[in-house]
């Protein structure tokens, strides 16, 4: 199995129709072929271990995913954010490499690597002109498509794997192969280095729905492309999605009324914000995707019907929906397990496990699978009756209080529900009595005045219970959050040290 | 024939990817598919003229075998004579 199978097929059916649009220029799905077999023979030619992309999303990310597919090469996009020393681990990690994209930092951070650079105009050049000769053989390798090196929030990066199984099964078993219409169009602004900019790549061409690129996100900017595009489809993290309101409730109001579908994930969507966009967007279909990097992406999501059902119901369980990351997949099934391994019933809180044949589960250093092929996410959360699953933070964020568990998160939904709280988050502090103790770090509402410390006390004391009372409480002007919205709760403790 | 290989009609243009394999021989326009297609094509089998369409996947009764259609062709698909049908996929929202 091979990804490349996705775009030959989209360029077999209709090679002529544009695939891709970056900066002006429009690519067909079979000038994408050629190039990625241009590429192919180019990496083929370098003797390398990995093809790395250090550069933001254009169409040299999609050429370079489906050339080192052909080529049997794992494709290694890496996050140009990274601090120089952070990078330059990585950089080692996957030498020697065919590496495109920012040739000058490469070469400073990594010299005397066997790195063979190019900056993203020679490889996509390059690419154009060994596209008219090249054989496009496909290459096994050793099956793996992608390597994504997760963020390591708690450690050292790990390099998850993404077999060309993983990845084929997620796509056959999601999209309908062709099933956009000519006029249909993806707007992508995740980055490559992540998952979703990934699976991105592969879902809109399979359904051959046009991809509009906007390399990096600035809300006015996304705005323009969506009404020029004429896009119909978007993907957007909660921060951007918020950043795109804040924009239009500033006055930029383009035309929108071809967006037929947002969908949304990579971190926890605030129910505030969820409702104002379906207000703002009333012909609009919402999605919430919930995946990981070691998934291929999506595993459960909540689709544009259960997203207007919970907003128009009256019944508290259906309203909360919306909290709800959904369904699994049909291909996917999804287990809540205790620390002992034991499987949970519906309602209880515990590890989210996920098996699947689009679940890698695989990393460079070790499989995290267990013998009957089960998925450890590591992300607490519990399913409701109707088999709806709730995220409730990471298995690691759960603080210990003289060993009672406590997910930050059911005492975080407590805060938010304060009129003068814009956002919370609560962590683990060190206690002599108990081990640990809740600390929360509450930012202020713009125009209110913050709750004092017993206030708050008394609002989490009533609504929950005495343990979950905050020990010690911050008052910041913004939480922490990486790029892609996910809460950096390391960061939160950090304000707690002194 | 094992998950991931490749099948092409001797009859048509049909190419197919096996998704789900057993082991069994696939036919398309009535006759064997192949791994290298001969130049010469075999006539199609009438009973077997409905056409494959590209992206359909196609699986037997008890959904031991799946295929996938990766270029279309006028044969249709059978194992041992019985025809495998186009599976229903229940369209899913778009989550990228």
């Amino acid at each position: 199995m091979n990804i490349s199978l996705i775009l030959q097929m989209a360029a077999d059916a209709e090679p002529d129709r544009i695939g891709l649009v970056c900066d002006g220029r429009r690519w067909s799905y079979g000038a994408l072929l050629k190039a990625a077999r241009g590429a192919a023979a180019a990496i083929e030619a370098a003797n390398c271990t990995h093809v790395g992309l250090l550069d933001e999303s254009s169409e040299a990310a999609a050429i370079a995913l489906f050339g080192a597919a052909i080529a049997g090469v794992p494709y290694v996009p890496l996050n140009y954010r990274l601090a120089d020393n952070d990078l330059a681990a990585l950089l080692k990690r996957i030498e020697p490499a065919y590496l495109i994209g920012d040739v000058a930092r490469v070469q400073r951070l990594n010299p005397d690597s066997g790195h063979k650079t190019l900056s993203r105009g020679e490889f996509v050049a390059q690419a154009e002109t060994l596209g008219e000769t090249a054989s496009g053989e496909e290459h096994d390798g050793e099956g793996i498509a992608a390597q994504i090196f997760t963020s390591g929030t708690t450690a050292a990066p790990k390099a998850a794997l993404l077999r060309h199984a993983n990845l084929l099964s997620y796509i056959l078993g999601t999209v309908e192969f062709g099933s956009a219409s000519a006029d249909e169009a993806a707007l992508v602004c995740v980055p490559p280095y992540h998952i979703a900019g990934i699976a991105a790549l592969l879902s809109s061409i399979y359904a051959m729905r046009r991809i509009v690129l906007l390399p990096a996100f600035e809300p006015d900017a996304w705005l323009k492309l969506a009404a020029d595009e004429r896009a119909s489809n978007a993907f957007v993290v909660p921060t951007m999605l918020s950043r795109i309101i804040a924009a239009m409730d500033a006055g930029n109001r383009p035309d929108l009324s071809s967006l037929q579908a947002i969908a949304y994930g990579g971190g926890r969507m605030p129910l505030e914000l969820i409702e104002r966009a379906l207000v703002l967007f009333p012909e609009t279909g919402f999605t919430n995707a919930y995946g990981l990097t070691e998934t291929s992406s999506t595993i459960a999501l909540l689709g544009p019907d259960e997203h207007r059902a919970a907003q128009q119901s009256d019944d508290p369980a259906v309203r909360a929906r919306l909290a709800s990351v959904g369904r699994p997949l049909p291909t996917v099934e999804i287990e809540i397990r205790d620390e002992d391994g034991k499987v949970l019933p519906a309602g209880e809180r515990g590890e989210i496990y996920v098996r699947g044949e689009q679940v890698s589960g695989e990393y460079r250093e070790r499989k995290a699978l267990d013998a009957d092929g089960w998925f450890p996410t590591r992300d607490a959360g519990y399913i409701d009756s109707e088999g709806f699953l709730f995220l409730a933070g990471r298995a690691d964020d759960v603080i210990v209080r003289g060993g009672e568990n406590i997910s930050p998160g059911e005492i975080e939904d407590v805060l938010m529900t304060h009129p003068a709280i814009a956002d919370a988050a609560a962590v683990a502090v060190p206690s002599v009595e108990w081990g640990e103790a809740v600390g929360i770090a509450v930012v202020p509402r713009p125009g209110h005045d913050m709750p004092g410390d017993d206030a708050l006390k008394a609002l989490i004391r009533e609504r929950l219970r005495s343990s979950r009372v905050p020990e010690r409480i911050v008052v910041l002007d913004a939480l922490p959050y990486n790029e892609m919205g996910k809460l950096l709760r390391r960061e939160v403790k950090k304000r707690f040290a002194d | 024939m094992k998950a991931g290989s490749k099948l092409k009609s001797v009859t048509c243009d049909t190419e197919v990817m096996v998704i789900r394999a057993s082991d069994v021989v696939v036919e398309c326009g009535g006759a064997p598919m192949v791994d290298v297609r001969p130049d010469a094509r075999v006539a199609i089998n009438p009973s077997f003229a409905e056409g494959t369409k590209i992206g359909k996947r196609y699986v037997n009764a008890d959904d031991t075998i799946e295929l996938l259609c990766t270029k279309g062709g006028a044969g249709s698909l059978s194992i041992a004579g019985v025809a495998l049908h186009p599976k229903d996929a229940k369209p899913l929202p778009s989550s990228d």
